[in-house]
């Protein structure tokens, strides 16, 4: 039996929860129409909004070790096609395809007007949801939309209540990550009355300087400037910012969906947006490097995943994670791994020993054959094959001494070669934020911190 | 028309030309990118120049490719000969920490594409010291240490009987492997250095040299083929002028249409594929052991096998059948393998009454080179050194081939032996500078 990827989200249903994000990918019916050939579940239209002219270059990339596009950024701005066009587009898209979720973004001048107008054309397409985009960082923030909305939680609560007030649609909040605190806008949408959530739109950034002309990357006409920063380089940034959200008791009390995106180009992290508890995932940058056809293996990888788990729908793991999500003040200060290195497995590159050595603790050492803790080198009158490897010392871990910070685990490129094992340390459990409680005075003096780990056994080399 | 273009025009590709492709900027940078950057890595160990194989590579990853060259220049003046010449197999690459999944970077390629790329000179003369150096011989342990000693400040002379530099670079390893180019183009940077070449001039009398230089270096390589010893011997070709011939004098090389290879070691197999290349309709390649005791590189092998080259082993020549000075035949006895030798390997036996012939019109033999004769004490008949490489006459050094007692990775120990001597030249001639102040 196969699981069941079938996506509600806020009363918007799709046949899988993968939906293009409101980008590039989605700028045209034919593109989208292609799209839902290659089995997207749903697109969010290119944000559509008032008249804008677009500049070139428009997207500069990070490149890292050879792998192209780690990072994309773009000072494209919304859709300047007609608005007109798109409407038409948008509903005949919808009509040719009334299973797929189309939900069209939007952004308009900061007046209940222009909202109620945007909000009405977009309903009169049959399109099943509105995302208000609150999150571009360029162009469109110079002209008080877009980020400059997200970035002020008042403003956010403002403009969405407009909008509700008018949609019988559901309406999507996009937030943006240039924020310190991306809970405050989260709680503001909710304040005015939102559906639901996504997150993230795009980071502040500059890709690159050019080392021959000095020119910014992406060079537009010798100028170059901030432009919004996605691809799988920011993964991380979105799924603290999704678990920020979603843990939030306010957010979570509420029930509202989050649609995830930020990076996800695999169904590998698609699930761990899901864990997280995104209830829908979007993507652009991978479509926009690989093309539509990336759905098959998102969709026939998280199916595999799902059943080798035992999940039969995704409600059956979304969130599943976020219980696991604490603060620093509440982890268990007894709980101990060490790193422990495979011999079988190692192919003695020594990028675990450089790394603990020179970076972290010195707690792993080099063992010739017959034992010895030998140092890096060799003699200059060797040389071959058969010397080279035959002296190799091995790698191997004084687990005493290991604080288990797991950077060579990290840096080790054999599939499970290095494994962090728990190592019971015999204290009994105790956090932070219990000692802040019960004994302030270690969190204050290192006199008593002395004489606190001297009392429980921690020694730090 | 230029001979390029008439080249180009007829889309003729010389038979002859280096075999692997260069790799280009984009196939280097993915293959740079995959070296996982070792730390004390095995490569540079098992090298026996000790090039910091990590750290050229990481420099073509990341662009810096006047530093990759240096690097690997600092440690082998003569790294672009040992990046198409090198058994990588055997060292660097057979030690690659990747060569678990059977794919272990190209190392070679990679010394190829970043000493390609670089024209200018990297390295500049030493302050003068005053002291003098003679070097004899052009190959890779004199260039190598002709090379260092200047960069070290001393005025250095090479005397070469020839009237190319090189040695074995240059001479005898086929142009597939080693274009005359590129060992021509390092003995040119070690002029640039302000290293004198002396061409023609074949040294007789170490002594004598001795009485107008401060130090010798002997960097003579070996001699020529021994004789086989039977009869119609005379109306065989040299292997190494064979080789010769096909890169620097090809209108003068004449290749049979049945060609008979005697030896099994590399310099026979770069005979047997320039017979076959040339235009030979049969190349047999006569040894008188087995495939097992064969002293060519395991790869070396499986390249002339798929070049279509012919194997008659436990055969040993017993003469060659001539008539009116025409080869016909190469008359063979059948061998056995019987104990083993000092070597280890087991030693062939004639079989009575087996001779067969082998019918060809072309015979070559690369058995091996003859041991050089020189004024100094030998040791198995090579050349007999110290730890510091000096012979048995104070003041001079040698190394290369002539003090080597195994052919292995020839042109890389050359060069490190160059190295290594060119530095104990120099602490010896700074302390005799120190007496004389």
């Amino acid at each position: 039996m196969s699981a069941d990827l079938k996506c509600n989200f806020a009363g918007i249903k799709s046949p899988n929860p993968f939906w293009l994000a409101s980008a590039p990918p989605s700028n045209t019916g034919a593109q989208v129409h292609k799209a839902f050939e290659s089995g997207w579940g749903g697109a969010v239209w290119k944000t559509i909004g008032p008249p804008v002219l677009n500049v070139s270059n428009r997207y500069g990339s990070w490149s890292h070790n050879g792998q192209k596009m780690v990072g994309i950024n773009n000072v494209e701005l919304i859709s300047d096609r007609p608005i007109e066009i798109n409407l038409r587009e948008i509903s005949e898209v919808k009509r040719a395809w009334p299973d797929r979720a189309v939900i069209v973004s939007a952004m308009v001048e900061s007046t209940p007007d222009a909202w109620r107008e945007i909000v009405h054309q977009i309903e009169d397409t049959g399109a099943d949801g509105i995302e208000l985009n609150y999150g571009c960082p360029h162009g469109m923030s110079e002209r008080g939309m877009g980020s400059a909305v997200g970035q002020v939680p008042e403003y956010c609560e403002q403009i969405t209540s407009w909008v509700k007030n008018e949609s019988r649609i559901p309406v999507i909040v996009k937030l943006t990550p240039n924020i310190s605190n991306i809970v405050g806008p989260a709680r503001a949408a909710l304040a005015g009355g939102a559906d639901a959530i996504s997150l993230i739109n795009t980071l502040n950034s500059i890709t690159g300087v050019d080392l021959d002309s000095f020119e910014i990357s992406p060079n537009i006409g010798g100028k170059g400037g901030h432009g919004g920063y996605a691809g799988p380089a920011v993964k991380p940034i979105a799924l603290n910012m999704l678990a920020a959200v979603a843990s939030d008791d306010i957010i979570k009390a509420s029930g509202i969906p989050v649609s995830a995106m930020g990076g996800i180009a695999t169904w590998r992290d698609a699930a761990e947006f899901f864990l997280l508890g995104a209830r829908s995932v979007q993507v652009c940058t991978a479509v926009m490097h690989y093309g539509f056809r990336i759905i098959e293996d998102l969709c026939d990888g998280l199916t595999n995943w799902m059943d080798s788990k035992g999940f039969e729908s995704l409600g059956d793991f979304c969130g599943l994670s976020l219980d696991r999500i604490s603060a620093f003040q509440d982890f268990d200060l007894s709980f101990k791994a060490a790193a422990r290195i495979d011999s079988t497995k190692c192919i003695k590159c020594d990028l675990c020993y450089i790394a603990c050595n020179d970076a972290a603790h010195q707690c792993i050492d080099l063992v010739s054959s017959n034992g010895d803790r030998v140092q890096p080198g060799f003699n200059i009158r060797s040389s071959g094959r058969y010397e080279a490897v035959e002296s190799r010392p091995q790698p191997i871990v004084r687990e005493d001494a290991c604080v288990g910070c797991r950077l060579c685990y990290n840096v080790c490129p054999v599939e499970g070669c290095i494994e962090m094992v728990e190592v019971p340390t015999g204290r009994a459990s105790v956090t932070w934020g219990e000692i802040t409680q019960s004994r302030p005075e270690i969190t204050q003096s290192w006199e008593a911190m002395k004489r606190y780990r001297h009392e429980v056994g921690i020694e730090i080399h | 028309m230029a001979l390029g273009d008439e080249a180009r025009a007829t889309k003729w590709r010389d038979p002859l030309a280096e075999g692997f492709g260069p790799l280009t900027r984009h196939e280097a940078a993915i293959e740079a990118n995959r070296c996982l950057y070792c730390f004390d890595a095995p490569c540079t160990h098992a090298c026996p120049t000790h090039i910091d194989i990590p750290r050229f590579i990481k420099k073509l990853a990341t662009g810096n490719l006047l530093g990759s060259a240096k690097t690997i220049l600092e440690s082998n003046l003569l790294g672009a000969t040992c990046a198409r010449v090198c058994p990588v197999q055997e060292l660097c690459e057979g030690t690659c920490v990747l060569g678990a999944d059977k794919n272990p970077i190209s190392i070679g390629r990679l010394q190829r594409f970043a000493t390609d790329s670089v024209h200018s000179d990297l390295f500049s003369a030493g302050e003068p010291t005053g002291m003098k150096v003679a070097v004899v011989g052009s190959g890779p342990a004199s260039l190598s240490c002709a090379g260092e000693l200047a960069k070290l400040g001393h005025s250095v002379t090479i005397f070469e009987k020839r009237p190319l530099p090189g040695g074995l670079s240059t001479y005898g390893i086929i142009s597939i492997r080693e274009p005359t180019e590129v060992a021509i183009g390092e003995a040119e940077m070690i002029s640039r250095l302000g290293v004198h070449f002396a061409y023609g001039v074949e040294v007789e009398s170490i002594d004598e040299l001795h009485e107008s230089f401060d130090a010798i270096f002997l960097g003579l390589g070996l001699g020529a083929t021994p004789d086989l010893q039977i009869p119609g011997e005379e109306l065989i070709e040299d292997g190494l002028s064979y080789i010769e011939k096909s890169k620097v004098d090809r209108e003068s090389l004449r290749v049979g249409t049945h060609v008979a290879v005697i030896g099994a070691g590399n310099t026979a197999i770069d005979c047997a594929t320039i017979a076959k290349r040339l235009g030979a309709k049969t190349v047999t390649m006569v040894y008188r052991r087995s495939e097992n005791e064969m002293t060519a590189y395991q790869h070396e092998y499986e390249f002339i096998r798929k070049e279509g080259i012919e194997f008659e082993f436990l055969a040993q020549p017993v003469g060659v059948i001539a008539d009116g000075g025409r080869i016909k035949g190469l008359l063979c006895a059948r061998m056995e393998l019987g104990e083993p030798d000092e070597t280890g390997r087991r030693s062939p036996i004639q079989a009575p009454g087996t001779s067969f012939v082998i019918e060809v019109d072309q015979v070559v033999k690369a058995i091996g080179q003859k041991k050089p004769f020189l004024n100094v004490d030998t040791h198995n008949g090579f050349v007999a050194v110290t730890e510091d490489f000096e012979t048995s006459k104070a003041g001079v050094f040698a190394g290369g081939d002539c003090i080597r007692s195994r052919g292995a990775a020839s042109t890389v120990m050359a060069v490190q032996d160059g190295k290594l001597a060119a530095i104990a030249i120099d602490k010896r001639l700074r302390g005799m500078a120190r007496e004389v102040l």
